[in-house]
């Protein structure tokens, strides 16, 4: 299974300041290893962020995202004391949800 | 024939600009470290290691299924708090001074009875291939964080062990007959693009010693004394150094008591 997502999620103002680690290889598919193989592609494709039943983020990523990605982004409508969900998804069919209270 | 004065000054300024460029792409590369680090802000990846290494520290595994709370660092079992300041040091029970990673690899085989081969399966992780003592030693440092390096040598193995470091620091040897201490006892000299770092002052063994293990930018991987160190032996082109071996011990134990007072920032990040 997939390694959990590192979250943080504060109050800043009206926003949600929003700061995300996820462990992921993010493999191109352009890499070959020492023997001259192609390292097959497997990297995420979407991220999602769901507080109270809606989506207030979505994302599309291709393999130019660093390995171990960092993602950030705030948005307005969250509250303390709400919960946020993030999901991503990858390539090879792994995904990962993890969730975090709001502070 | 005497040259045109204008294009006199054009090559004279064409000659600067080619001088002067090795230093401009130093300072190019470093500063965009350090803005890579400020995006980041207080967030870096090596948190990901320290979770999984909470993780595998609290998780019963092994053949007695049992955790590593009761693994004894030397300041009394289970306590990890300013652990990795004292380290390497003495330890009674198996008679030899260690650092952290080989006595992890002690609490493992004896408290949770994983052979050796498994422990040392994954040395240095690679993507996928996760090292659990990356993960461990991540943890581990990170408990350390704001404690003051004090080594004190008070047992005779941990000053023959200091000895031992010392004398291999200086040592010359392989192809190019370089010691450490060809690259690492005099401040502003680069190789390539990277800064050298000076570890024969006080300054400069604290400022190094205190950032390790770091989230390693370019390797998209956490990397411990152990790598440091075996990664510089690589670059002197010597023998693979061995892992938790005495040379390993007694170079770590010899950087941390030049390093002696200085307040632990790991797990950092770099380039
Ligand atoms: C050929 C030159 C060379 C030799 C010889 C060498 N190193 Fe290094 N060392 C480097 C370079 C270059 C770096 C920095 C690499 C980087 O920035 O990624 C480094 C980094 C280090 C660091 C980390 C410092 C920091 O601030 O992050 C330590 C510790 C270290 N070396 C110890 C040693 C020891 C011990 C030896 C002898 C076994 C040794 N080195 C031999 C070139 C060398």
């Amino acid at each position: 299974m997939p390694d959990p997502m590192r979250i943080r999620a504060v109050m800043m103002g009206e926003v949600v300041d929003v700061k995300i680690l996820m462990s992921h290889v993010m493999e191109t598919g352009q890499r070959k290893d020492a023997d001259g193989n192609v390292v097959p592609a497997h990297y995420i494709t979407e991220v999602t962020a769901t507080c109270k039943d809606k989506t207030v983020m979505s994302a599309a990523w291709g393999p130019s995202v660093a390995k171990n990605p960092y993602f950030s982004f705030r948005f307005k409508g969250g509250a303390k004391g709400d919960k946020l969900s993030i999901t991503w998804k990858d390539t090879a069919g792994g995904t990962r949800t993890d969730e975090v209270t709001i502070n | 024939m005497a040259l045109p004065a204008r294009s006199t000054s054009s090559l004279i300024a064409s000659l600067l600009l080619a001088l002067s460029l090795p230093l401009a792409a130093e300072q190019t590369s470093e500063e965009a470290i350090a803005e890579y680090h400020a995006m980041f802000g207080d967030e870096n990846p090596a948190e990901l290691w320290q979770l999984r290494g909470e993780e595998l520290w609290k998780t019963p595994r092994g053949p007695r299924e049992v955790s590593l709370e009761a693994c004894d660092l030397g300041k009394g079992p289970g306590v990890i708090t300013g652990a990795y300041a004292e380290l390497p040091r003495w330890f009674e029970d198996t008679g030899k001074v260690q650092d952290l990673e080989s006595r992890l690899v002690t609490c493992m085989t004896t408290l949770q009875g994983l052979p050796e081969s498994e422990v040392f399966a994954i040395k240095f992780g690679d993507g996928e291939r996760k090292s659990d003592l990356e993960a461990l030693t991540a943890y581990v440092v990170a408990a350390s964080r704001g404690s003051r390096i004090s080594i004190p040598l008070d047992h005779p193995a941990e000053k023959a062990a200091y000895a031992l470091g010392e004398s291999v620091f200086f040592y010359r040897a392989g192809p190019h007959d370089f010691a450490c201490a060809t690259c690492h006892s005099e401040s502003g000299k680069r190789i390539r693009l990277q800064t050298l770092p000076q570890l024969t002052t006080k300054e400069g063994a604290q400022a190094a010693y205190t950032r390790w293990p770091a989230y390693r930018v370019s390797q998209g991987e956490l990397r411990t004394m152990e790598w440091r160190l075996q990664d510089c032996f690589r670059q002197q082109r010597l023998p693979q150094l061995k892992y938790g071996s005495d040379v390993a011990i007694g170079l770590t134990l010899y950087l941390a008591r030049k390093a002696e007072g200085g307040e632990m920032v790991a797990p950092s990040i770099k380039r």
